[in-house]
């Protein structure tokens, strides 16, 4: 399986994002932003960090970037995008996903592990993963979904939320949701599950030694999904 | 502008500096002339007062390839690897303007590290603030913690470890002190020594600007009631250019066009100009009107005195200009020729055609002012005479809770949980333990680091808390498994010109030397920062050390939390009862007098090496060593961390209950091993001549001492985690 990983100016988890995909069999390429065309890829990933500084608004300046033109036309076509952390609000500034990211409820920035629960299974991503929650780990100072009534119904609707914030067995309550996040929304994806933007980082999550291993779970899941 | 003895005066120099100047030149120095002495002349950049007893410090060491004298020091740690690391402070701007005060400290000492080839693994930092209760400490703790997370988080390099005090010394003067840790291959390191006639000087990163003109001078005076009047002096961090500097800067090391580097720290173009041509033994000639301003019609003066951040001067080999200007380019960063070196050993300046500066480098760096300052050699305090009716009144639990939830030793979460501390994926100890580790990327190494102060004994005599520093840094070190290598320190005092203050960095250093020289713990590097001051009152004596070491296997390190149920656990290192200046005596006795706890070294190192070896044949299960608060309070965050009660015995000989549970000697360290290890364990801890107590039994989760004295893990948690969460959010 091949995958990209697209490294704008202020990126810094596109190292650990790619260590990660590798680790679990993926032959992965590291794309530039400035480039124009992308490598062949069964999967595009944009990676955490502070794109352009998060000047303006995070992920608004990256998502106009000359290499991003390439990642819509992929994601419209069906093709595998996920956006971890600032690729996430990469995402959101793009349209690819729906709402938007605003600033932590608390108003600082937060690194932790948190527990999140798949809340859709009928995906590439998830598909046939045996757990329902999994520990991964948070980064952010802009991780707070917003989005507007309207949109949170069609969102549902759709079946677009990919994970909740929750506590280790699964329970959903605001005491678990670390950022204020409607709804503990900590990822979703567009409309034909495709693209999925989240908070957490599983690429920080793939060895004992570190902070857990259920990053693990969920990249060895996804290479088998997609062969 | 034509100058004067006045206005060197008010430049920062004294009468007699400015003579020498003079003399120096054999002429009066124009205006940018004497703007460049006072910024090489002035405490921060000459260490005019500090030199002489730096000096003695061990600097030297198997392992060190770069001691004091570089950007940063240097250390290997095997298979070409090197360690680069420094600490250094931002104290005097994070006081006037905490959040850029401290950001720009943490993109300092970064800058410091990369500027030598080596990308950043770590950041770790030192910060001391006043009593809790006074008006400013809250804003100051929360700007400085934004500003630390601000710069780090968006470098992407993780915050493993750190220290927070608060003391009421501080109230007018916080101290911010960042480290950062860098990987390096040994034979790729970059030094910033100037070589070579005619190479082309080039600045690279930011544009200058007029912030932080006179940073340095301002770091080396005292603070008076007109201290906010300074902000113009504290300058501004942008994270984001110093990413795309760090990522350009180790694109263009990759290959060989580099000659020299130095980064443009405190005292800016100045300084990094200066240090390069010093060390060269060569001249450098620039035209000022090549260097990219952000601001229209600055002064020569104001360009060589501005420390605008996130800016470099490189010297490149002929020729390789273009392929340098190209990766610079890539980066959107500003690339700059403005000069060259030259034969002439003089920094010679041209603005709109004319010369505007023509001193010799030697005036500079090595006619530099050198004090002998007085100093006053502090006397050992007579122990006090503790009354053991006001011991025995007290209640064990009820002191415990107290000292748990003391702001010195509560739980910081609060403030790393702001860090990102994973980020890079080789964090395997977060913040929280007794030193961060972070593997060495790729390999099976790690490397320990943790940043120590103990002001409190430091005040108390300075020649032991000197010591002491440096041994709890050792401690921290082998508590996770590693072996010590060398340390950096960042020495944060009052007024070189007040005597006693004088003593205190006089006598401390003098520890400090003689505990590394013991210890085979070189200092590698550091910075000296006098002048923590506002009018009369100083800070208590404060020097930070900052230990790394190496773990061979990662797979060995040891955390603190208690594993299993049923495990013995063991004190390393005698018990005797210490109660001057500890925790205990200064806040539940109410008792500050008295000499700190001792320093056997032979101890330190005997025990601390004993530790090591347990720890190589796999005995250790979990340790933390003792300190603050003695050995209860190092027990319940070892309970804390593990979720594990334990069985605590009483001491066997003769000595007060809440003497032997508070009580701060030195050398300590608690231990866990299995029950069927415990034979191999004490025989070679015997062998080894290492004194231990039985301490007790682990359990499923209460500390029990008797029926009446017990409390539960989870009433000790909210006690040790509760303090600084509502203090912030009250």
């Amino acid at each position: 399986m091949k995958s990209s990983v697209i490294t704008f100016p202020g990126s810094n988890c596109d190292r650990d994002m790619d260590v990660a995909l590798k680790k679990f069999g993926f032959k992965n390429k590291m794309v530039w932003h400035d480039d124009l065309e992308l490598p062949k890829s069964d999967l595009i990933v944009l990676p955490g960090g502070f794109s352009y500084g998060d000047y303006l608004r995070c992920g608004s300046m990256a998502s106009k970037s000359k290499i991003m033109k390439s990642v819509i036309n992929f994601a419209n076509s069906g093709g595998l995008v996920m956006g971890i952390c600032n690729g996430f609000q990469i995402l959101v500034e793009t349209g690819l996903v729906p709402g938007v990211l605003l600033r932590n409820k608390y108003l600082e920035f937060i690194c932790k592990n948190v527990f999140v629960k798949i809340n859709n299974k009928k995906n590439t991503y998830f598909k046939n993963l045996d757990n329902n929650v999994l520990e991964f780990h948070i980064a952010h100072n802009e991780g707070n979904y917003f989005c507007t009534n309207d949109q949170l119904k069609e969102i549902e609707d759709n079946e677009q939320v990919a994970i909740n914030y929750c506590d280790k067995d699964g329970k959903m309550e605001d005491r678990f949701n670390p950022n204020g996040s409607i709804k503990n929304i900590a990822g979703i994806f567009n409309k034909e599950k495709n693209v999925l933007g989240m908070m957490p980082h599983p690429e920080r999550m793939i060895d004992t030694s570190l902070s857990g291993e259920d990053g693990s779970l969920f990249f060895k899941n996804l290479i088998n999904n997609l062969k | 502008m034509i100058v004067n003895e006045q206005i060197a005066i008010d430049h920062g120099l004294k009468k007699d500096e400015y003579a020498k100047i003079c003399n120096l030149l054999k002429r009066t120095p124009n205006i940018t002339e004497l703007g460049i002495f006072s910024a090489m002349w002035n405490e921060h950049c000459s260490y005019k007062s500090s030199r002489l007893h730096l000096k003695k410090l061990p600097t030297k060491g198997k392992q060190v390839i770069q001691g004091p004298g570089e950007n940063a020091g240097v250390v290997d740690i095997g298979d070409n690897d090197a360690i680069v690391f420094k600490i250094e402070s931002h104290n005097h701007p994070s006081f006037i303007e905490p959040y850029q005060g401290a950001a720009t400290g943490v993109g300092g000492i970064m800058r410091d590290v990369f500027t030598m080839g080596a990308r950043p693994i770590a950041n770790l930092n030192s910060i001391h603030f006043g009593s809790p209760q006074h008006r400013k400490t809250k804003n100051l703790l929360r700007g400085v913690v934004h500003g630390i997370g601000g710069y780090g988080n968006c470098m992407g390099v993780p915050t493993i470890a750190g220290q927070t005090n608060f003391d009421s010394s501080y109230n007018g003067n916080i101290l911010v002190n960042a480290m950062t840790l860098g990987l390096v291959k040994k034979d790729k390191i970059f030094y910033s020594k100037a070589a070579g006639l005619n190479k082309p000087v080039i600045y690279v990163g930011s544009k200058t600007g007029r912030d932080g003109i006179h940073g340095a001078s301002m770091a080396s005076a005292s603070f008076d009631e007109k201290i906010e009047e300074k902000k113009p002096t504290v300058q501004v961090g942008d994270p984001f250019t110093e990413k795309l500097l760090l990522e350009a800067c180790l694109e263009l090391m990759a290959g060989d066009s580099i000659i020299a580097i130095q980064d443009m720290g405190a005292a800016g173009l100045t300084s990094s100009s200066i240090e390069m041509a010093s060390k060269g033994n060569l001249g450098i000639e620039i035209n000022l009107n090549k260097v990219p301003c952000r601001e229209t019609k600055m002064t020569p003066y104001e360009i060589m005195l501005s420390e605008s951040q996130e800016r470099m001067l490189i010297i490149l080999e002929n020729g390789k200009e273009d392929l340098a200007k190209k990766i610079f380019d890539k980066w959107n960063l500003d690339f700059a020729i403005i000069g060259k070196t030259t034969k002439s050993k003089k920094i010679e300046l041209y603005f709109d055609d004319k010369q505007v500066a023509d001193i010799p480098v030697n005036t500079l760096v090595e006619n530099s002012p050198m004090y002998d300052r007085k100093w006053k050699k502090a006397k050992l305090p007579k122990k006090n005479k503790i009354k053991k009716e006001d011991l025995n009144n007290l209640k064990i639990i009820d002191v415990l809770k107290k000292i748990l939830s003391n702001p010195n030793v509560c739980s910081k979460e609060w403030i790393w949980q702001q860090y990102d501390h994973t980020v890079m994926g080789d964090t395997i100890q977060k913040p929280g333990g007794d030193s961060g580790v972070v593997r060495v990327h790729g390999t099976n190494k790690a490397v320990a680091a943790s940043v120590d102060s103990s002001a409190v004994y430091c005040w108390a005599h300075p020649l032991t808390g000197g010591k002491q520093v440096v041994c709890e840094s050792f401690r921290n070190l082998i508590s996770v498994g590693a072996k010590p290598i060398a340390i950096t320190n960042c020495l944060n005092f009052g007024s070189p010109e007040n005597e006693e203050n004088m003593g205190e960095f006089v006598e401390c250093v003098q520890g400090i030397g003689e505990a590394a020289d013991y210890l085979k713990f070189p200092i590698v590097s550091g910075n000296v920062s006098f002048y923590n001051q506002t009018k009369e009152e100083g800070i208590k004596p404060t020097p930070s050390i900052g230990g790394v070491g190496l773990i061979k296997d990662y797979k060995k390190m040891i955390t603190m939390g208690f594993k299993e149920v049923d495990n013995i656990v063991l004190t390393i290192g005698k018990t005797e009862g210490h109660l001057d200046q500890s925790l205990f005596a200064r806040n539940i006795l109410d008792e500050k007098n008295g000499p700190p706890p001792e320093i056997n070294l032979f101890n330190e190192k005997n025990n601390g090496e004993t530790l090591l070896k347990l720890i190589e044949c796999d005995f250790i299960k979990s340790a933390h060593d003792v300190s603050l608060g003695g050995l209860i309070t190092a027990i319940s965050k070892m309970c804390i961390k593990g979720n594990k009660g334990i069985n605590l015995k009483k001491p066997k000989y003769l000595i007060n209950e809440i003497e032997y549970f508070f009580a701060e000697d030195q050398g300590r360290y608690i231990i866990e091993i299995s029950k069927n290890d415990f034979k191999k364990v004490t025989d070679i801890l015997n062998k080894n001549a290492v004194y231990y107590d039985e301490l007790g039994i682990i359990n499923k989760d209460q500390l029990f001492i008797d029926e009446r004295t017990k409390v539960t893990i989870d009433e000790l948690k909210t006690s040790n985690t509760s303090w600084l969460k509502s203090y912030m959010n009250k």
